[in-house]
């Protein structure tokens, strides 16, 4: 007989794995750390204090990162909320309605904007607004904004759909609700930890997209992301190092969320 | 088994004959906001430049013209091939390409050692792959960059050990860019071949084994065919991405390692201001991108037939 070899434990694997997870997470704790750094220059340990993130809301670049930050957070709220809307429709269409023509183009559709790259949607949202005479501005952000968006909204919610049997929306029927009394009373309370995650993922997206953003902002109007990134530009400097532990820590809170309501929405199946 | 409609689910006709109603607003804005936009910048390629920005409407091939050809300083001369543009292309495709390798080869036994844990195990491991995507691009960009600067903590840490004696330059090289795609794109390599080795059959390697296979040989010849298709789909989904990457290569390299994302974006937002040429150069990235997605669909039909 050969030796009993445990093929699920190839030796070096579990080792890689920590190494993966060290290369994720060294820059962004690395920053973090500095960025409560008391020395003004960014390569030296001068003791720990606030002072960075004090400049962040008080300091002289304080108006402009509040600014940004409102654009930011009024964009990605507002372009969440319209693609999880969108998405969810397009899920009931093609979770719930039966085969009818132009679905599998549908599904192509809602997933290209995964496809295109986005300096091309960049670029191509930039000559389109021009074109149709449009100011850039911060309307033309929310714009672009949802059309990716809908993509991250729709792969939870369908996921959810998927998953939920229409055994109950065929009972509500049976017993003579209408199809969107049956959507609004029966699928759609079964369908909130879906579409919860769908406008978190939706929400960080927005939240976090500079190059399409750069592209459509127009003279003047910067969000968090285009305002770091001008800044980044003369040098790395502790007041960013904050800004951006503050963003790193919006984004892991949204995504935690949106994995405890995924998980919770699992179990109570 | 068709790709498009997964499950029982799909089947339902709850809402039968609402379908296209309901996609109406996903076609609208997709259809508005992204592909009119896409034929115009099509239209825009072909279109004469304006200086510093913008384009006059008269039809010219000029932007191609620029892009493959060269016709000397005063443009007299008898075209040859010009190979500025298609080298930018090529080290991007070589960038791209090694960024994905550095994916597969961490990747891979990353997403295999989740897939054999416990499923209460998995779903916290694939958490923490994926938290770092969620984090703004940008700010993890700027956070390895300032790691591997010069002056940075990577390079004091190197210092202090007595590792090196002087820092090591990682700012402005190749290999920092790719290890900025790699760190901007790793997740997008795990979760397909996590996937794809969570619905692998251990009976199978046990069968190998059984056989007198050793570990590698199972890996090379049992498991591998079975797990390819994710392994396919993670190459494409990092590569992709990796292509027209802007951010990676403009912050963490310099002039020796540009690549089309910057060449775009100089057309639009730098000194080149050449509208049609970056219409142009987008248009090519398009399609090769589309190319590749469209001979991975098709392979994919192919198998599964």
């Amino acid at each position: 007989m050969a030796k009993p070899v445990d093929l699920r434990r190839f030796t070096g694997f579990r080792a890689i794995t920590w190494l993966c997870l060290f290369v994720l997470y060294a820059p962004l704790v690395i920053v973090a750390i500095y960025s409560f750094n008391d020395s003004t220059s960014i390569t030296r340990w001068g003791g720990f204090s606030l002072k960075w993130y004090v400049d962040v809301f008080t300091g002289p670049e304080a108006p402009k990162f509040r600014d940004a930050a409102i654009n930011s957070f009024t964009i990605a709220i507002g372009a969440a909320i319209c693609a999880t809307l969108i998405a969810t429709a397009a899920a009931v269409a093609m979770n719930r309605a039966g085969r009818f023509r132009g679905k599998t183009a549908s599904l192509a559709l809602i997933n290209l904007p995964l496809m295109v790259p986005e300096i091309v949607t960049a670029v191509a949202s930039l000559v389109f607004f021009i074109t149709i005479g449009f100011k850039t501005g911060l309307l033309t952000i929310f714009l672009a904004h949802i059309v990716f968006c809908i993509p991250f909204a729709y792969l939870p919610i369908s996921a959810r759909m998927q998953s939920v049997p229409d055994m109950y929306e065929q009972a509500a029927m049976d017993l003579y609700a209408t199809p969107w009394e049956a959507f609004r009373l029966v699928l759609l309370p079964l369908m909130v930890p879906g579409i919860l995650s769908g406008f978190l993922l939706a929400f960080i997206i927005s939240l976090d997209d500079f190059l399409i953003t750069n592209f459509v902002k127009g003279a003047g109007v910067e969000t968090l992301p285009t305002a770091i990134f001008g800044s980044v530009k003369q040098g790395i400097k502790p007041n960013i190092m904050a800004i951006s532990t503050l963003l790193l820590g919006v984004s892991v809170v949204f995504v935690t969320l949106s994995w405890i309501i995924g998980r919770a929405g699992q179990t109570k199946r | 088994m068709a790709g498009g409609a997964p499950g029982g689910a799909s089947k339902s006709e709850i809402y039968k004959g609402n379908g296209p109603k309901l996609l109406l607003p996903a076609w609208l804005f997709i259809g508005v906001f992204l592909v009119m936009p896409v034929a115009i910048m099509a239209i825009y390629s072909f279109l004469t430049k304006e200086f510093r920005g913008g384009v006059i409407w008269e039809f010219t091939l000029a932007a191609y013209d620029q892009f493959f050809l060269d016709r000397g300083l005063f443009g007299d001369e008898p075209p040859s091939i010009e190979w500025t543009y298609i080298g930018i292309f090529w080290r991007s495709i070589w960038q791209a390409g090694l960024a994905t390798v550095l994916c597969l080869l961490i990747g891979f036994p990353t997403a295999w050692f989740i897939a054999t844990r416990d499923v209460k195990a998995r779903s916290v491991w694939l958490f923490l792959i994926t938290v770092p995507y969620w984090v703004n691009l940008l700010i993890r960009t700027v956070s390895m960059k300032f790691l591997i600067r010069d002056t940075g903590p990577l390079n004091e840490f190197l210092l202090a050990l007595g590792v090196i004696d002087t820092p090591l330059a990682l700012v402005n090289t190749n290999f920092a860019v790719q290890l900025g795609l790699f760190y901007s794109y790793l997740p997008f390599m795990v979760l397909p071949i996590y996937a794809a080795v969570e619905r692998y059959d251990f009976s199978m390697s046990e069968a190998a084994a059984d056989l007198y296979a050793s570990s590698w040989a199972t890996l090379r010849l049992v498991i591998l065919p079975v797990v390819k298709p994710g392994i396919v789909a993670g190459c494409i989904l990092v590569f992709v991405p990796s292509l027209g990457a802007f951010l990676a290569p403009d912050l963490l390299g310099g002039a020796k390692t540009f690549m089309i994302g910057s060449l775009i974006e100089e057309q639009f937002k730098g000194a080149a201001g050449n509208w049609p040429f970056g219409a142009a150069a987008s248009m090519i990235l398009l399609t090769i991108v589309m190319g590749v997605l469209l001979v991975h669909a098709r392979a994919q039909t192919k198998g599964e037939r």
